[in-house]
């Protein structure tokens, strides 16, 4: 007895975007945040979201379906820099957005300033969690991205985490009335590097929610290859291993050719990209523009 | 093997992470009478040093370091009681613990294992811990350092929580606090009032050293 496939749907004010297994992997641009970027936290505590500009130029470039924006910038008032940086990226871009933010403030007003349907990022099992977030998910038609863990642990069996995935589904469905297909799942990809046996679990996760409720899924892509060389060449094996176990988009740096390629002969290799069109459309475009950079 | 070759082969098979072999060699230096001291000194701490500062340059990964920290702290469940016995020091007792509302752990851990292999005596607290748990640890255990990590930008005013916690119980000035994790920056230490900060595992060993350093060249001037 398998669940039927999840359509999960996101727009901006003029753009559609569809996460689904019969779809082409939904690639969410990660580089629009400041975790870990000093210049960019110095110029955004001043005002300036000028970084930004370059930041969603490049995402898009590199083939990215959605933007996440993240502007949790340590002591600064972050739900009105991202009430900015949602404006702004909406003028320059019509990709929706996923707001991630674990700031209930920021995201209630991110959700309020953004034209379309979001996804939001991210809500816990945890139930105070669950309790601040479902609302908003349910108040701005939102989607919302999962991650089952709770106040206990970060549960590494996959068979625990499909019990917090159950108690996220039936406290969103039964007590917000948030549509099933608006739950995507973390099925929570960790480092491989402390622990040789996380990407089993995390692939039996991902088998299992899509399984018992036909749930789409996504995951930080870089985090499996935290503390180890060569970590691209990591992230390209294992977003095509996800995705044949299931997973239906990831939060990845789309500048990164090698692992954006992996995701979409992944793509053509699931039948999610019909004969070959996206492929062989973007093996054109790269000639074009080599053309055009090495051309009289 | 003579004493050297112990200590040698000590250090080369911590450094490699080779536990079995590392628990095996600590039990024959003890049968030669070897001083647990000398082991630890001589041996341990020098190999996790490495494991460091190889590392720091970019010639040691994640997995390697877990491995060498695991095959020390074989070695170290035998050494320990034997150590206390000896009337041997640890350069210092450091507390630490996940604060409360955060589960994570990985980056807490690693910095575990430096501190350990620097000679640290570590305790952890595991993680969610609570602010009063974090009292109530400094109190029984009197460390001298306190370590909170926060994982999460929502997490990270647990800092400031565990800081007036600290103040209330009157333990402030007893004991250093130092602050880590992913989003925190040496600003936010600075704003939470913490007395150091450091950006991953060697660097909190340097920072935890020289704050310790500062403490008792303060407390006996």
């Amino acid at each position: 007895m398998t669940a039927p496939l999840r359509h999960t749907v996101l727009r901006s004010a003029t753009k559609e975007v569809v996460l689904g297994a019969d779809r082409p992997f939904c690639v969410i641009g990660e580089r629009i945040n400041p975790t870990g970027r000093p210049v960019l936290q110095a110029a955004l505590r001043e005002g300036d979201l000028s970084i930004i500009a370059k930041d969603v130029a490049s995402q898009v470039a590199g083939g990215a379906d959605v933007l996440d924006i993240n502007m949790g910038v340590p002591l600064t008032d972050e739900a009105e820099l991202l009430v900015k940086a949602i404006t702004m990226v909406q003028g320059l871009t019509d990709l929706p957005i996923c707001i991630d933010s674990s700031v209930v403030e920021a995201l209630e007003a991110g959700l309020a300033a953004y034209q379309g349907r979001a996804l939001v990022n991210s809500v816990t099992a945890e139930d105070d969690r669950l309790a601040a977030i479902l609302p908003l998910v349910k108040k701005y038609d939102a989607a919302v991205v999962a991650l089952p863990n709770d106040e206990d642990e970060i549960p590494m069996e996959a068979e625990k985490r499909l019990v917090l995935t159950e108690k996220i589904v039936r406290v969103a469905t039964e007590e917000y009335g948030i549509a099933i297909e608006d739950i995507v799942i973390d099925p929570l990809a960790m480092p491989i590097g402390a622990d040789s046996t996380v990407g089993r679990e995390t692939l039996a996760t991902i088998r299992g929610i899509r399984e018992r409720w036909g749930l789409n899924t996504t995951c930080g892509a870089s985090n499996v290859s935290f503390g180890m060389p060569h970590r691209h060449a990591i992230n390209a094996a294992w977003l095509p291993l996800a995705m044949s176990a299931g997973m239906t988009s990831a939060i990845m740096d789309a500048r990164t050719p090698q692992v954006v390629d992996a995701v979409r002969a992944a793509d053509l290799l699931l039948g999610n990209d019909e004969w070959g069109m996206s492929w062989i459309a973007a093996h054109r475009a790269r000639q074009a523009a080599e053309a055009a950079a090495g051309g009289p | 093997m003579t004493p050297d070759d112990i200590l040698k082969g000590l250090y080369d098979e911590t450094l490699v992470g080779n536990a079995p072999a590392v628990l095996d060699l600590t039990h024959q230096a003890l049968a030669m009478d070897m001083m647990p001291g000398d082991l630890l000194f001589e041996a341990l701490i020098p190999a996790l040093e490495e494991v460091g500062a190889r590392f720091e340059r970019g010639d040691f990964f994640v997995p390697e370091m877990l491995i060498a920290g695991r095959a020390m702290a074989g070695s170290m469940e035998v050494l320990r009681p034997l150590l206390a016995d000896t009337g041997v020091q640890t350069i210092g007792r450091f507390l630490m613990g996940t604060v409360k509302g955060d589960v994570h752990d990985i980056g807490k851990n690693l910095v575990n294992i430096m501190l350990e292999g620097a000679g640290f005596e570590v305790i952890d607290l595991g993680v969610q811990v609570a602010p009063e748990k974090f009292v109530a640890a400094i109190e029984e255990h009197q460390p001298d350092i306190v370590g909170f990590s926060a994982f999460l930008t929502t997490t990270m005013p647990m800092f400031k929580a565990n800081m007036n916690a600290l103040e209330k119980a009157g333990l402030r000035e007893s004991v250093i606090v130092m602050v880590g994790g992913a989003p925190v920056t040496q600003e936010y230490a600075d704003a939470v009032g913490a007395d150091g900060y450091a950006s991953d595992a060697s660097a909190t060993v340097k920072r935890a050293k020289a704050l310790l350093h500062e403490r008792r060249a303060r407390v006996s001037a």
